[in-house]
Parts: structure tokens; sequence; C-alpha cells
């Protein structure tokens, strides 16, 4: 067996587990410990709204959920693993199928943190553009949760408005880097292809053209009393919870905590962009709920829409894009962890790397669903079936994300 | 080798394959053109056929013109339904087969009726048949107390002209709960069990609501006879005026809005649309059915909304009777605008929760419909 040990100060990196040992079945519910009127409800991974192929096991009693576990796994990649056999460059089109609705967040994530390995920088001109391809992906992303939490909710309308917008900055991708869902855009050192001609301006028009119709959505379910109803008072989940659990994004802001990276931790030059952190206020009932969650999202897409115009207003309008790429990767001994604020929190990037080789030794992703799903049983407990699926919206989970 | 064989196939299925899809467009063509030869007959032989056997040409006629109506209905609510979402949506809808995607649902119906008849393993499979059927048999069987009319004679335009009509319409829209729960336990399938669970409180428990308001109207008219509460509609401004919506205004108008909810509820259409919860419980009573057992719960669905509507109409809005005179045509456009109010309603509001939606019924509809029942008679006795 070889070793596995960190090339950095020889640390042990894998737990070696014995082979030989039976399978650990305890964490599954088993029908021998169900008590009367109880039944065990299979939800996923074929379901239509655990968002992928979440797999929850719920022990119920009628409509009253007693516990959940939620199975993850059903889409395990194996990126890590991969990343393994993979040089540097090769390895971001296998970020962009991680969260796989918010792409550009997962790349630059990754292209951020084999910068910080190798010590360079990009150009303004890079920067500006990554600033505005990841606030497009946010606005992108949060179309798409607050499209589907709608239809969680049983509102079908507000999701194809949003899938209408969403379309828009699909088009703007595609016709940026050929791709409309998984982009390989963010390169280690620079993007893969500079703006077309036009683009500004078609990006521009998108925005303003965009507002008005998310204040109509807003308008339609934000603020439906039976939307307020179902989602006000459940899946409270407490400051103090949030941050024992580590949650991050908008899933932390709804419980009322002040936090993101593009402000706290600013990368790409976010400190000089004019954005408000948005928090959540919670008009409707105690703080934490999965109505905050859900309108902290909403809000953000407003800052987003800010943070572009800002961008495409100071772009420089000449630099090569492809300036600082290096031509090989090969970095010397050592490791690096790279945060940012992606659609969905906190994502993060640690790579450990061999002297001189152009594979990297380690790459862990830090996923911020994967995260948000270990309070899952948490918030679950107690309340209805159909708060369950309001619950998962609400954390707006992308499997691929969560099961790399 | 597999293409020549293919074509073999082809030249000795082609004719094959034709001849159920030519007999299938033929029975649909009849029953499309039923309804309206039927209607035009009923009123054209009634002057030549001997006085004796009038009533009888009329009902048997009348029947055939509305179990035709009732066959097409979901062909062409679907299509309503699906342009209403699409317009609701900003967006255009079936446009593909026939103009504007008119021939859409037949292309789907033909579709589900070709599909395999597919049953559980573990499935009851008496009652997984029967669901389906009793729920046709429900949706169908009310109206035939639906009258759409009535002639310069008095005769009522109606399959049965019966005189406690209100009452047999209470009575058989209480067996779909039925079938859905049939639905639900048969298929053997939890989620199937939660949608029956879910469909059988929510129907029984709207039920009530939905008999007292009904209560509400025969307690002022005075007869539980569809066309004399009809008939008490009748004057007033414009023809509008004395319609019971805007009689003692506004408890009439509540009732009125709250029979509408309880339509909603009984026919399990949005925002009260938890026994098939798709987000929820998959599809809910019918999770398991496919093809044209599936397509029964449709029909039966979509007969329970025209029907719902259609009361609803011949109840609170003077059914027939109109600014123009009485006009079976005016009871029609009356019964599907609130067909459209539904569809309407469903691509706007999100879902309820199911207590939620127990607690509408139990602590609002039910306490409201007692009070506008004990005032309107109170009113009416003093009058």
């Amino acid at each position: 067996m070889a070793e596995h040990r960190s090339p950095v100060d020889g640390a042990p990196l894998v737990t070696l587990y014995d082979e030989d040992l039976p399978p650990d079945n305890s964490y599954a519910f088993s029908p021998e410990d169900l008590e009367e009127d109880e039944m065990i409800l299979n939800m996923g991974p074929q379901h239509p709204s655990t968002h992928g192929v979440l797999r929850v096991e719920l022990k119920t009693d009628g409509e009253i959920v007693k516990d959940a576990r939620p199975h993850i796994g059903y889409l395990h990649r194996n990126f890590e693993k991969h990343a393994e056999n993979i040089d540097y460059q090769g390895v971001i089109p296998f970020t962009d199928r991680m969260d796989y609705v918010g792409s550009m967040g997962n790349s630059l994530a990754y292209a951020l943190t084999v910068e910080k390995l190798l010590g360079i920088g990009v150009g303004e001109r890079v920067a500006g553009i990554r600033v505005i391809t990841a606030e497009l992906q946010r606005i992108a992303s949060h179309l798409l949760a607050m499209g589907t939490y709608g239809m969680d909710i049983g509102a079908f309308t507000p999701f194809l408005l949003c899938f209408q917008q969403r379309e828009r900055i699909l088009d703007l991708f595609e016709w940026l880097c050929g791709a409309r869902l998984l982009y390989n855009y963010n390169w280690v050192g620079g993007v893969s292809h500079d703006l077309p001609e036009g683009w500004t301006d078609k990006c521009r028009r998108f925005l303003d053209e965009f507002v008005p119709v998310l204040d109509e959505v807003d308008k339609l379910l934000s603020h439906n009393k039976i939307f307020i109803r179902r989602t006000a008072d459940i899946g409270i989940i407490t400051p103090e919870m949030a941050k024992d659990y580590a949650l991050s994004g908008p899933n932390l802001r709804g419980s009322g905590i002040d936090w993101d990276l593009r402000r706290d931790d600013p990368y790409l030059g976010y400190e000089n962009y004019d954005f408000n952190i948005v928090v959540a206020t919670s008009p409707h009932g105690p703080v934490g709920s999965c109505w905050d969650r859900y309108f902290v999202r909403v809000r953000e897409m407003y800052e987003s829409v800010k943070i572009v115009r800002q961008a495409l207003d100071r772009l420089p309008a000449e630099g090569d894009v492809h300036e600082n790429v290096p031509r090989f990767v090969r970095p010397l001994a050592g490791e690096a962890y790279c945060r940012s604020e992606a659609p969905r929190g906190e994502l993060a990037f640690y790579i450990v790397a061999e002297n001189k080789k152009p594979i990297p030794y380690r790459v862990k992703g830090r996923s911020p669903c994967f995260v948000a799903m270990g309070l899952f049983h948490e918030i679950t407990r107690g309340e209805m079936i159909a708060d369950i699926i309001a619950i998962i919206g609400s954390l707006d989970i992308v499997l691929g994300e969560i099961d790399r | 080798m597999i293409t020549r064989f293919r074509q073999i196939e082809m030249r000795l299925m082609g004719p094959l394959t034709m001849i159920p899809i030519v007999l299938c467009l033929v029975v649909l063509g009849t029953i499309a053109a039923l309804p309206v030869v039927a209607t035009i007959l009923s009123e054209l032989v009634a002057d030549f056929v001997p006085a004796g056997l009038q009533r009888l040409t009329i009902v048997v006629l009348g029947t055939a013109g509305f179990v035709g109506i009732l066959a097409l209905n979901p062909i062409y609510s679907i299509w309503l339904e699906r342009k209403v979402a699409a317009h609701v949506q900003d967006r255009l809808g079936p446009m593909r087969v026939g103009w504007h995607g008119l021939l859409q649902s037949f292309a789907d119906g033909m579709k589900l009726l070709f599909k395999e008849d597919l049953v559980p393993r573990d499935a009851d499979r008496l009652l997984f048949g029967a669901a389906p059927m009793l729920a046709v048999a429900s949706a169908f069987a009310a109206f035939a107390i639906v009258p759409w009319g009535v002639r310069e004679d008095g005769t009522v335009l109606a399959v049965a002209n019966l005189n406690i009509g209100v009452l047999y319409f209470i009575a058989i829209t209480s067996l779909g709960a039925l079938s859905v729960l049939m639905a639900g336990w048969g298929s053997n399938n939890k989620y199937a069990l939660y949608g029956g669970m879910r469909a059988a409180a929510q129907m029984v428990s709207y039920e009530i609501p939905t008999a007292i308001l009904v209560l509400v109207v025969v307690a002022q008219v005075g007869s539980l006879s569809i066309p004399d509460i009809v008939n008490a509609q009748a004057g007033g401004i414009l023809g509008v005026g004395d319609w019971l919506v805007f009689q003692l205004f506004p408890l009439n108008l509540i009732a009125f809005v709250l029979f509408f909810i309880c339509g909603l509820a009984e026919t399990n259409r949005t925002p009260f649309d938890i026994p098939e919860a798709e987000s929820e419980l998959v599809a809910g009573f019918h999770t398991e059915y496919s093809g044209m057992r599936f397509a029964f719960f449709f029909l039966a669905e979509y007969g329970n909304m025209l029907l719902v509507s259609m009361l609803a109409a011949l109840l609170f809005l003077g059914g027939w009777i109109g600014p123009f005179g009485s006009n079976p045509l005016l009871f029609f456009i009356k019964g599907f605008g609130l067909v459209v109010v539904q569809m309407w309603l469903r691509w706007t509001l999100p879902r309820l929760r199911v207590d939620q939606l127990m607690g509408i019924c139990w602590k609002y509809v039910i306490p409201i419909s007692f009070f506008l029942l004990v005032v309107t008679t109170v009113i009416k006795g003093l009058l």
C-alpha cells in the first residue's frame, strides 16, 4: 500500500479503513425500531423536488416527520481522486461539474487557489471580466433557486419567468465561451476568451430589462400570503446554530449573520465595488426561517446587478486576457487554501503540490452545500412532509457539489 | 439487414396500425359532432314527435349531447389550461399540432390510449382497476341533473329534471372521494397512500361547507330543484340584477365566493391540490397510474371542474338568465368562464399545507357558512 503522506510536512493525509469489516448500516432507519403508527418514507433519489439525487429517509407519523436522514453519494464522481491524475489546468472542467448551476464560481475558486499556489496575479481586465461573469452566474444561480423554490411550494409560474431570464444569462455566456452550462472559462492566470465585441452592450441591456422582471416575480411570489404562511415559520436556523454548523453564503446571512467573503476577505478587487451585504430582516417570523433564506437570495440579485454595472463601467478597454497564463503550471512544493463567495456560499479549494510536478498531489474542495446538509436533520425534526420539501429548497443544495 | 427488416415490418404493419387510429378518429369525430347535433335535434324533433314521446326524445338526445360534451371536455379543457398557463407565463403553449395547437390534446389522448396498461405487482387489482372508473362515473353522473336551459313551453333541457337535484349533486360528488381513496390504497405505494388520505380528509371536510352553502341558496329560494332556483333569479336590472349573488348584498356574494373556494378544494385544484402535490408526493394518488387509467382521472378532474363551475353559475349567477333573455349559450359561457378562473388561480398561487387547508375549512369556511345560513334564513323569514 502506498504511503499517503503530505509532501509538505510528512503528515498522514488519508486514514485507511479496514476493508474486512462488514458494512455499517446503522445510519439508515430500521423497520424494527418503528413505533406504532410510524412509517419509513423514502424520498428520493428519484423525486421531483429533492433537487437532484438526494435521498432522504423520513420516519413519519402521518404527516408529521419524526426524524429525517439524508443519504448522499448518488452523484459521486470521484472528482478529488481524478484531480490527482490530471495536470493543474485539466482539473478546471471537473470543477465545473461540481456545482453545475454555478460553474463560473467553481472554476473561479479553483483558479484563484492555483494562482495563490503559483504566486501570480491577474490583470485588471481579467479581474473585471471575472467579477462580471461571477456575478452574472450568481444571478443565474439565484434565479434557479428562486424559481424552483416557488415550484416546491406549488407556484409554477415564477419558475418559468425566472428561467427565461436565466436563459438570457446563459446566452451571454454562450456568446462568451461557447458553452451554456459547463464553461471551462476561468483559466489559471486568465480567462479562456476575451469579451466579444458588443458583449458589454448586450449585458447592459440585459441588466436593464432584468430588474423589472425580477420586481414582478418578487411581487408575485415573495409577498404572497400563502407563500409566507408556508415558509416563514419553518426550518428555523438560529444564528448560533448557523455558526455551530459553519453555514455560509445566503444560508448564513438568512440567519441574520453579517458575513460575506466579498467584503470580509476580498478577492478580485471586490473591496472597490459599492454594494450592500444582504442580511435577513425577517419581517414575517423568527429569524432564520426558509422565507428569510429565500428572500436573501432575491435581494442579493439586485446587489449583483449593481456590481455588474460598476464592473462594466470600469472595465479597461484594452488588455490581453492570456497575459498571465503560465505556459506550464509547475509549482514548488507547498499548499494553498483559497476561499471565495460562490453563489451557494463559501467555496474553497485546498491544494497540496509536489515540487515541480505538473499534477497536484491532493485537491480538496470545501463545498457549502455539503456543510449545509449537516444540519438538515436538526431543522426537519417535527415538521410536516410538505415542509421537508420547503426546507430542502430553501437550503438551495446542488447534489453535484455535495457528492463531488 | 435491420433496415430491410424495418422496411418489411413497416410495409406490413403500416396499414394495420392505421386501423385503430382511423377507428379512434371516427369515434372521436362522432363524439365531437354529437352535442351540436343533439342539441339541434332535440329542439327540432320536439315539434314533430307526438306529445307523449317528446320528453323521452329530449332526454335521450340530451344525454347523448351531454355525454359528448363531457367526453370532449378534458380535450379542449386541457388545451385551454395549457394556453392559459402559457399566457400567464409569457410563452405560447402548444402551437404545432393543428391551428394554435388545437389538436394537441387529441394527439396526447391518442398516445395515452396506446400506452401499455401497467398494474404494479403488489397492487390490489380490483381497487386499482375500479378507482378510475368510479372517478369518471361519479363526475359524469352528477351532470345528469345539470340543466342547461329551458324551452318556452317550460320544458327543462336536462337529462333528468329532478326535484331534489341539489341533494343529488351533494350525494354523487361524495363518491369522488371514495375513488381517490381506492386509488391511493389500491396502488400499494406510500406516496399514493398519502395522496389518498389527504384527499379523503380534504374532500370530506369541504363537503360540509359546500352542503351548507347550497342550503343558503335553498333556504332563500325554497326549492331543491335547480330549474326553480334559476327561475327565481329572473328579472331585475338588465336581467342581471336579480341574480342570487347580488341579492342581500353582500351575504350572497360571500356565499358565492366560499362556494367557489369549496369547489376548488373538492376538485383538488391549486391552491388546494395537496392530494396530488407534485413537488411533495410525486403525483399523489395517481402516482402508479399510466395510460388510459391515468387519462380517466384527468377526465374526472376536468369533469369535476366543469361541474363545480356550472353549479356555481346555476346557483348564484343566474344560470341561463342574463341581459339578453334566457339562453343556454349564456349558461355555458358562465360555466366555462369560471373554469378559466380556476385555471388562472392555479397558475398564480402556491399550494397550502395540509394542516393549513384543514384549518381554513374548520376555522373559517364552516363557521362563516353557518352564519350566512342563519342570517339569510332570518332575513328571508322577516321579509
